[in-house]
């Protein structure tokens, strides 16, 4: 395991790692800068290029991506990112596209940001997309400003409520918080579906929506949707999809079809596009017909021969990104979606559920089912089902990183207490699954045998368990302040 | 602990009150800061400001959670502990002898909602 | 079978027999049969790699490359290859966000050197691991405004990108917030007529410095002005500029946001780039975002974690400080490895150069008498200029040689941006071939 140490701020000895075009040009640049002088010392690293390239290198191998091993985590659906959609969305004449030119000369940047639009029309079942929300957290923000105008604009403005299982990812209330919305928390039944009574009860001429994501976090379909969906349009709400678990659906079910009226899509997990370590994502925004006119400007729109860009349209909710969005993650949804086609697309949720129930079979006996039902994409237990030395999620997440494997998501969702929820995705071969499954098998048997070898985890990282706490009640949140810190 | 705890009452979200005339002290209990874990920061409101019965006044942070303080009995803020800007855990080590804000009563009535110590033993096993 | 679906028939039998059903459809039980498998999916027939390589290099074709001379917002800076070698690391590519520190290091790593590079660039005591774009990262800066000065009037001055601008009218307009636009004066946001709407309504006030027209704003005196009625001072920054210029700390702003995108971002029609936000120590529990921050492990070592998550979604749920979850760490990254490839020397000369290579082409076009001085000439790398020629023209005779015009601001102004990139030769013929336009 990686031991490199140094901070980038040790490098000052006066190294150099530029070499910038210098016209020599000569002008009293000295005289513009002096009108507004920085006096504050500046502090930066000063290195070689070997030095940073040496530097980051050495972090990069204290770090573990999809291709150093199977990354389980349950909601992020951590499938392969292919390497002919980093290819080619690189290419020069991307890369070099200034969004403000005349349309004319990014007729190329145009046709992708149109087509994506299309293909995820038809594969979702909605009628127009933006593709300019940046994340999938960002797309359900614009999905409720959508919501809340289309009642603002039949002048029903006593809806300002969204009804939220008590089930779902933290960013949908805190969504809704940011949109102005209140949140009416609804229960979820012993098999991790919605109540539909206590929908029922929820339901009045205050609710604007419903933020649903199907399969639910819990990995179970929401067999009721179409009842729910009735139910919500009676009462006057529309109905939103949060995509996060579009993988398990994936071809095979139109959330359209299902009685949504606006969802977004987690570009960076369905479509495989990469984490990039927290971002950047693409949280792209599909409508039916009550909405489409709402969407976020910029749009692009298609005469038949030209594309073109279309800005401060007269219905739209006004802007919600500077440009086109997250432009260059989405032309790897492009391609992915390219090569996957028709022919193949359906079977991604088929073997993404196929593999997640073949890990549950596997782990039932060991770890507490919570729901003894065929899954969707992810298997949710509530920690291990014999347990006579109370071992703890998070022990079992952390003896994992010393088998080698990234943890899976452990305590969410929030209704289950020693939650741990697994999302193979379909990249992942049977072979990388029975490995998996053994060592679980193994953690499991060890929890119960020698315990200590949980509490002590991780022992073979090169760092140990982290002290949280200190690091929340004395922050040290830059170089300057560990100086500080040492007096 | 230094604390009668029969002085005490206590609200259902975990605040306990220890009343003295027309002024009161607020803490959270011990069935509070063991759910939370280590209390890592406390957001106190500011003296002068005043609440009603319920209200959030303020909140506890631990590394993984945080919760909100509401106030047992409408109040104005007359002085807060600010010994938890720099040692939060004091919550965590003696709940009951270190108060987070002491208030000016309103309405001395609403006392009558709260629970004795007694009660809120009784509320915190059924919690459970 | 294809590339990235590695179940063969085999695989698949087996594990339908582990799991007791004879086929996956069996597994789809409880989705209603009206909405499953319902028709084939209508998008185009599956391509192989090398039809996907040629199928994106046509599309690339209708992209016409020009050498850029517009700004706007986003500016066609150099990237140091270096930048690209580690960027596309897979570990720091295709990994998650760092929940799971342990072997998270080098994400955690690189994110608390590009918090102490904002902070070291804005001069303000603590910065967030990012947030999506500048525009998002002003309108965050407004809510921390008007909840914490609990006014929510947020005055904006009209110097601001009116597409940042427009962006925060769209998330002040869902929070109820009233957005009051403050105008100019000779091209900088006028002082006077701040003054008038400062009575103690403001929340805060948002200046940009270099502004929309590329002219450098000094906002101390605003600053101070929204300080003396109980407001919030927010600075949107070109950090390029600050190895040079007055930070936002300088300036007495409390909250300073901007776009990493001048640090090296390619312009990929509009990201991603990177929002950043620093402030100031007291506002750092309302701040938006993932915060990474330094530890010790159960053995004494140096580490570091993502800190101070109470505030945040999956935590604080609807009474989150902001809802952001993914951002922008890649770009994070890539903007920590330019600012650590040039460092102080580097970014003080690469400054230098934007200022000469800008002031000269605007010298040369004043000469052809084919333009007029709108404002002065205190800018950075962006400047406005009237044409007394076509702007069709201009544009057409600059596309004809491979570069691209300005942006038209104003309805009848041009606005040209000059990077270190542009050659002194590209600027003189730029300069020669719009002097040849005949007078409108």
């Amino acid at each position: 395991m990686n031991k490199y140490t140094k901070s980038i701020f040790e490098y000052n000895n006066g190294q150099v790692g530029y070499d910038l075009q210098n016209n020599k040009i000569d002008y009293d640049v000295q005289r513009i800068i002096n009108n507004q002088k920085r006096e504050k010392e500046l502090t930066l690293p000063s290195a070689s290029e070997l030095e940073v390239i040496r530097h980051y290198t050495n972090l990069s191998q204290k770090n573990f991506g999809v291709e150093s091993g199977f990354y389980p985590l349950g909601s992020c659906t951590m499938k392969y990112n292919p390497k002919i959609n980093e290819l080619v969305s690189s290419f020069e004449n991307f890369a070099t596209s200034h969004p403000l030119l005349n349309e004319k000369y990014n007729q190329g940047s145009l046709k992708i940001y149109y087509d994506v639009c299309n293909l995820l029309c038809n594969i979702t079942g909605m009628k127009a997309f933006s593709l300019n929300p940046y994340a999938g957290a960002h797309g359900e923000l614009v999905g409720l400003m959508l919501i809340k105008q289309y009642h603002m604009n039949k002048k029903d403005y006593k809806r300002n409520k969204i009804i939220i299982p008590d089930s779902a990812h933290g960013t949908n209330p805190a969504s809704a918080s940011v949109c102005g919305f209140d949140t009416i928390k609804i229960t979820s039944n012993e098999d991790g579906r919605i109540n539909l009574d206590s929908l029922k009860k929820a339901l009045n001429d205050e609710i604007a929506g419903i933020m649903l994501t199907n399969p639910n976090t819990m990995g179970m379909f929401e067999k009721d949707i179409l009842e729910i969906s009735k139910l919500v349009h009676q009462a006057g709400g529309l109905l939103y999809y949060d995509g996060a678990n579009l993988n398990a659906l994936l071809g095979k079910v139109k959330p359209a079809d299902m009685g949504f009226d606006v969802m977004h899509i987690n570009i960076h997990k369905t479509f495989s596009t990469p984490h990039g370590g927290g971002g950047p994502g693409s949280g792209p925004v599909g409508v039916n017909d009550k909405l489409v006119d709402l969407l976020p400007d910029p749009k692009v729109s298609f005469d038949g021969k030209k594309y073109h860009a279309i800005e401060n349209s007269k219905k739209s909710i006004g802007r919600i990104s500077t440009f086109y969005g997250n432009f260059a993650v989405n032309i790897k949804a492009y391609a992915y979606i390219l090569s996957l086609g028709q022919e193949y697309l359906g079977s991604v949720a088929n073997m993404a559920v196929l593999n997640a129930n073949y890990i549950k079979e596997s782990l039932k006996d060991y770890y507490d089912l919570v729901i003894n039902e065929a899954c969707k994409h992810e298997v949710v237990f509530n920690g291990l089902k014999t347990n006579p030395n109370n071992i703890k999620t998070l022990d079992i997440s952390k003896k994992l990183l010393d088998y080698g494997y990234h943890a899976p998501t452990i305590y969410f969702p929030l209704i289950i207490e020693q939650a741990l929820m697994i999302e193979p995705t379909e990249t992942e071969s049977k072979a990388t699954l029975d490995e998996f499954i053994s060592v679980m098998i193994r953690i499991a048997k060890e929890a119960i045998d020698n315990p200590d070898l949980l509490l002590n985890a991780p022992q073979n990282t090169y760092i140990k368990r982290i002290d949280e706490v200190s690091a929340a009640r004395h922050p040290i949140l830059k170089y300057k302040d560990i100086k500080d810190a040492k007096g | 602990m230094g604390k009668n705890m029969q002085n005490l009452k206590f609200s259902k979200t975990h605040e306990w009150i220890e009343v003295d005339g027309d002024y009161a002290l607020i803490g959270i209990s011990d069935y509070a800061q063991h759910h939370l874990g280590e209390v890592v920061f406390v957001d106190l409101p500011n003296i002068g400001d005043v609440f009603q019965k319920d209200e959030e006044f303020g909140a506890v942070e631990s590394v993984k959670a945080a919760s909100d303080l509401m106030l047992p009995v409408a109040g104005e803020i007359i002085e807060i502990n600010e010994k938890l800007n720099d040692e939060p855990n004091l919550l965590n080590s003696s709940c009951y002898d270190n108060y987070i804000v002491k208030i000016k009563i309103i309405d001395i009535n609403e006392i009558k909602d709260l629970m004795n110590d007694g009660e809120y033993e009784q509320y915190c096993k059924k919690e459970k | 079978m294809h590339k990235y679906l590695p179940q063969t028939n085999k695989d698949i039998e087996e594990m339908l027999n582990r799991i007791g059903v004879k086929n996956v459809q069996q597994l789809f039980l409880d989705v209603p049969k009206e909405i499953i498998d319902k028709d084939k999916i209508d998008i185009p027939s599956h391509k192989s790699e090398q039809e996907i390589y040629s199928y994106f290099k046509d599309i690339a074709s209708k992209n016409i490359p020009l050498k850029i001379f517009a700004g706007g917002g986003a500016y066609d800076h150099y990237t140091p290859s270096a930048i690209y070698a580690i960027t596309s690391r897979q570990e720091f590519l295709t990994s998650y966000t760092p929940y799971q520190a342990e072997i998270s290091q080098g994400t955690l790593q690189y994110i608390f050197e590009y918090q102490s590079m904002i902070c070291e660039l804005t001069g303000l005591d603590v910065a967030n691991a990012s947030l999506y774009d500048g525009a998002t990262s002003a309108s965050e800066a407004m809510f921390i405004a008007t909840s914490q000065a609990k006014k929510n009037v947020f005055a904006v001055s009209m110097g601001v990108n009116p597409r940042i601008t427009q962006v925060i009218k769209t998330y002040a307009k869902f929070r109820n917030i009233e957005v009051e636009m403050i105008p100019l004066k000779n091209g900088r946001t006028s002082l006077e007529e701040f003054s008038k709407i400062n009575d103690g309504r403001l929340a805060g006030v948002l200046t940009q410095t270099p502004n929309y027209y590329g002219l450098i704003e000094d906002s101390s005196e605003i600053n101070k002005l929204i300080h003396e009625k109980n407001g919030y001072a927010i600075s949107y920054v070109n950090p390029l500029t600050l190895g040079l210029l007055k930070t936002p700390s300088e300036m007495a702003a409390d909250i300073a946001v901007g776009d990493g995108q001048p640090l090296g971002i390619p312009l990929n029609f509009g990201g991603p780039y990177i929002g950043f936000m620093a402030a100031k120590t007291s506002l750092l529990r309302k701040m938006p975002g993932r915060i990474v921050g330094m530890s010790k492990d159960s053995e004494g070592k140096n580490c570091y974690v993502l800190t101070l998550q109470a505030r945040e979604q999956h935590i604080r749920r609807e009474k989150a400080v902001s809802n952001i979850c993914s951002n922008q760490s890649l770009m994070a990254l890539w903007v920590t490895i330019y600012l650590s490839l040039l460092g102080k020397n580097g970014l003080e000369e690469v400054g230098k150069l934007n200022i000469a290579n800008s002031h000269y082409l605007y010298e040369l076009l004043l000469k052809t008498k084919k333009f007029v001085k709108v404002y002065d000439d205190n800018f950075f790398n962006e400047f406005v200029v009237r044409p007394l020629v076509k702007i069709s023209s201009i544009e057409k005779i600059l596309a004809k040689n491979g570069m691209s015009s300005g942006i038209v601001v104003d309805g009848k102004n041009l606005m040209f941006a000059v990077t270190e990139k542009r050659t002194k030769e590209e600027i003189e013929k730029f300069a020669n071939l719009l002097g040849g336009l005949d007078y409108e």
